[in-house]
């Protein structure tokens, strides 16, 4: 009997150490192909520049949503600006910007310089909720519903292709 | 230079600690029963140059040499001297050495004050003690080095997180790490106690005052953390069950355990292995507690820049501490046989020990469990304030009952003689639970029995306490600290029902009602300060009820190095209320949004805790004039 507690309590902290040591190594996997169709996952992520916090739920009020992952540092992003500023008179589409590991006032001058697409800017300075998005690089872009599925999801920056595909999808 | 001198330090004391535990394990084998002074002498070199490397660092912060990695990533040449220092421990390198101190100073103080106990165990206490500070010497010079070198060398620094700029988070570490980090002397105390066979009574005479020492400094570690909190954050909670504040609470309940069960164990030799368990845990938790911030597997305010090596070594040194902790026990440990009085106090400090380890293994489960389905099942789950409120407040009840009751009885065998003082006691407490009801405002069936059993506690504690100086027997550290702690339940339960919180969207010149209140945004300035640019709202908050008239200035401030902005809260604090406001700008428009709360009788949350402690403090005062 008191062999038994004894490997019983071994086992317990054993499984414990072995679950932290897990958690340390833990690569989370990035391949991003699954993502359609699925739900978006649930998110709360800060506004840019005001208190307070962007969720899952919010999404739900526009009709289509673009999440489009950027920042100030990044050359393609810049590349595909004029496409997200085009895409931001669609009626039928709210763009969401999430603005990945950069320095505000960068980003600020960014969309100054080149104009705001976005009716709404979160940002993430750390990079770690976009990871939840399988967001690997920047920038990507995710097309959402308002049932909150991911219907189509775009690697690089946004070409004049993906324009028109956007427009179709959501019209 | 800096990097040279406090490197060469580091390796110095390293030696030492190998140096002493060769010492003491040769001095081991001698039959007398003194300790050589050699092993006193480099003891105290030992916690001197640790010290020196500490004022080494500060020193290397005060003048801004960024040309070590650590000054470069957390200050700034335009810091006040204050934070400059204060950054010193703000970062995982420097607070490490402060960890280090901690166990070095603790480990020269513990072989001096005990000089009535055993030889070998007082050496076996300090081998155990000196492999501790090994093992985070060698991190420290091998992993987290703070004297490690950067060229060339920049010319300015990457500076302090300005929420971390705050005279209340500037002592929270330091209080914290005597707690929690004092707790390892009763680990290698409770290990040599073991590997000894030292079971005695006497064995609780050289450990209490460090449990107490350390149960104080991490209440009011807890309590520091909880203010910066609510004075900075600028949510307008104090609490709020994040992981990292569990890792905190986690030691405190088995010190808590601890220091009540030791009290059996001197009086009547009993629970020497329970007692030695709750010594083992407590430092295993807190080891558990700064892998869980140290490692970046968990996200809280609290974690310090990721680093997965440094986890692997920390976890490394966990696994070690336990399996020997539970080899050793599992070697010696006899059953014991207790045989209880159901009515006598050693019962009702058992009882103590249980609910402690309830509340412990809730919240250990709560902070650990998000981290298991991650890793097993790839699902992301946070476990919030609802799942703790839910399941630590309604056993606070019977808690606080006990506690009222359990002082009182007897050792060995008690009658319940004043049942009829404790139903008085009881039934004033309902009334006055009632007339808060009837006069102010009604609340959740919960609340009704948390604020009763809290007047209980309150009540009784204070009968003690008339009754004991009528007797002139008064234990005045055990009543401050028991009828405290029904205070700061009290407190904690009308501020909860009393609270009023407003949002709204406000431009300059507008005005606000509701309840009783009116608010008015009367003007915004823009103010520049050395290291910050602020806006300053100017509201003028009337209580319409008592025309009592308030000025709260919220500001928006935007810090230079690093580039951020921070909401600072206004906070008017009197005693019977606090009134918090914060405020925020809206993009693109004139309007700021406000939160106004009226929190009730904050300030007297914080002086309960401060009571608490000041009973922790008096016990210790008491034990060393008895000693």
């Amino acid at each position: 009997m008191r062999n038994t507690v004894k490997i019983i309590i071994f086992v317990i902290f054993f499984f414990i150490i072995g679950v932290f040591y897990i958690s340390l190594t833990r690569e989370t996997n990035y391949n991003t192909s699954s993502l359609i169709n699925k739900e978006v996952p649930q998110f709360k992520i800060a506004y840019f520049d005001k208190n307070g916090f962007y969720t899952k739920q919010d999404l739900i009020k526009n009709n289509y949503t673009l999440i489009n992952f950027w920042a100030s540092w990044c050359g393609p992003c810049r590349i595909e600006h004029p496409i997200l500023m085009k895409l931001s008179a669609e009626n039928n589409l709210k763009i969401l910007g999430i603005n990945f590991k950069d320095k505000k006032e960068l980003a600020g001058k960014f969309l100054k310089d080149l104009g705001n697409p976005y009716s709404f800017l979160l940002k993430d300075i750390e990079g770690k909720q976009s990871v939840s998005f399988g967001i690997y690089g920047i920038p990507e872009s995710l097309l959402i519903n308002n049932e909150n599925i991911i219907i189509k999801k775009f690697v690089g920056p946004l070409s004049l292709d993906n324009y028109k595909e956007i427009k179709e999808m959501i019209n | 230079m800096l990097s040279n001198l406090g490197n060469s330090i580091l390796f110095i004391s390293a030696f030492l600690s190998i140096s002493i535990i060769y010492l003491a394990n040769k001095n081991l084998k001698t039959s007398n029963n003194l300790i050589v002074k050699n092993i006193y002498q480099l003891s105290l070199i030992q916690s001197t140059l640790i010290i020196v490397c500490f004022f080494t660092l500060i020193a290397a912060f005060v003048v801004s040499d960024f040309s070590l990695v650590t000054v470069y990533q957390n200050s700034h040449s335009m810091k006040p001297v204050f934070y400059k220092i204060a950054g010193t421990w703000g970062n995982h390198e420097g607070s490490l050495l402060l960890w280090v101190i901690i166990l070095t100073i603790f480990s020269f103080l513990f072989l001096i004050y005990n000089k009535d106990h055993p030889k070998k165990f007082r050496l076996l206490t300090l081998i155990i003690q000196n492999i501790l500070i090994l093992g985070f010497l060698f991190f420290i010079l091998f992993n987290s080095n703070p004297f490690s070198s950067l060229s060339p060398t920049p010319s300015e620094g990457l500076g302090l997180n300005p929420i971390l700029q705050d005279p209340a988070l500037a002592i929270h570490p330091p209080l914290l790490y005597i707690g929690f980090v004092g707790s390892s002397i009763y680990f290698s105390a409770a290990m040599a106690s073991l590997i000894v066979n030292y079971s005695e009574k006497s064995f609780s005479s050289s450990i209490k005052n460090w449990v107490l020492i350390s149960w104080c400094f991490q209440t009011l570690g807890i309590l520091v953390g909880s203010v910066w909190a609510y004075y900075e954050l600028g949510w307008g909670g104090f609490w709020f069950w994040d992981p990292v504040e569990n890792a905190s609470l986690l030691p405190w309940f088995a010190m808590t355990a601890l220091l009540h069960s030791l009290i059996v164990f001197e009086k009547r030799n009993l629970f020497y292995f329970w007692v030695i368990i709750l010594c083992l845990i407590t430092f295993i938790l807190s080891v558990t507690g700064t892998f869980l911030v140290r490692s970046g597997i968990l996200n809280s305010v609290h974690t310090f820049a990721s680093d997965p090596t440094r986890g692997v070594y920390i976890l490394l040194f966990l696994s070690l501490m336990i399996f020997s902790s539970i080899y050793l026990l599992f070697k010696k440990y006899k059953k014991e046989n207790y045989n209880l009085n159901q009515n006598s106090k050693e019962t009702f400090i058992l009882i103590n020990n249980w609910f402690m380890m309830f509340y412990l293994i809730t919240v250990l489960l709560g902070t650990i469990y998000p981290i298991f389905t991650d890793a097993l099942t790839d699902n992301k789950i946070s476990v919030g304030p609802p799942f703790y409120n839910a399941i630590i407040f309604p056993i606070v009840v019977i808690f606080l009952l006990f506690m009222a009751v359990g002082p009182k009885v007897k050792w060995i065998k008690n009658r319940f003689e004043d049942i009829k003082v404790y139903f008085l006691i009881l039934a004033g407490s309902i009334i006055l639970n009632i007339l808060i009801l009837v006069f102010i405002k009604s609340y959740s069936i919960l609340s009704n029995f948390i604020i009763i059993s809290a007047l209980f506690l309150i009540i009784s504690s204070l009968k003690d306490g008339v009754s004991a100086i009528q007797k002139n027997r008064i234990d005045l550290a055990r009543i401050i600290s028991h009828a405290s702690f029904g205070f700061l339940v009290l407190f904690i339960g009308l501020n909860h029902i009393f609270s009023i919180e407003r949002d709204y969207n406000i431009k300059v010149g507008e005005t606000k009602n509701f309840e009783n209140y009116s608010i008015k945004l009367e003007k915004l300035d823009l103010k520049d300060f050395p290291n910050y640019k602020a806006v300053i709202g100017t509201l003028e908050i009337n209580n319409n009820f008592s025309s009592e008239k308030n000025i709260l200035k919220p500001e928006i401030r935007i810090y230079d190095n690093p580039k951020t902005l921070t909401y600072e809260a206004s906070i008017k604090t009197n005693l019977l209320k606090d009134y918090y406001l914060t405020m925020s700008n809206i993009d693109r428009s004139d309007y700021y949004n406000i939160k106004f709360q009226k929190k009730p009788l904050m300030i007297w949350i914080w002086i309960s805790v401060v009571m608490i402690v000041i009973g922790g403090f008096l016990r210790l005062f008491k034990n060393a004039k008895y000693s």
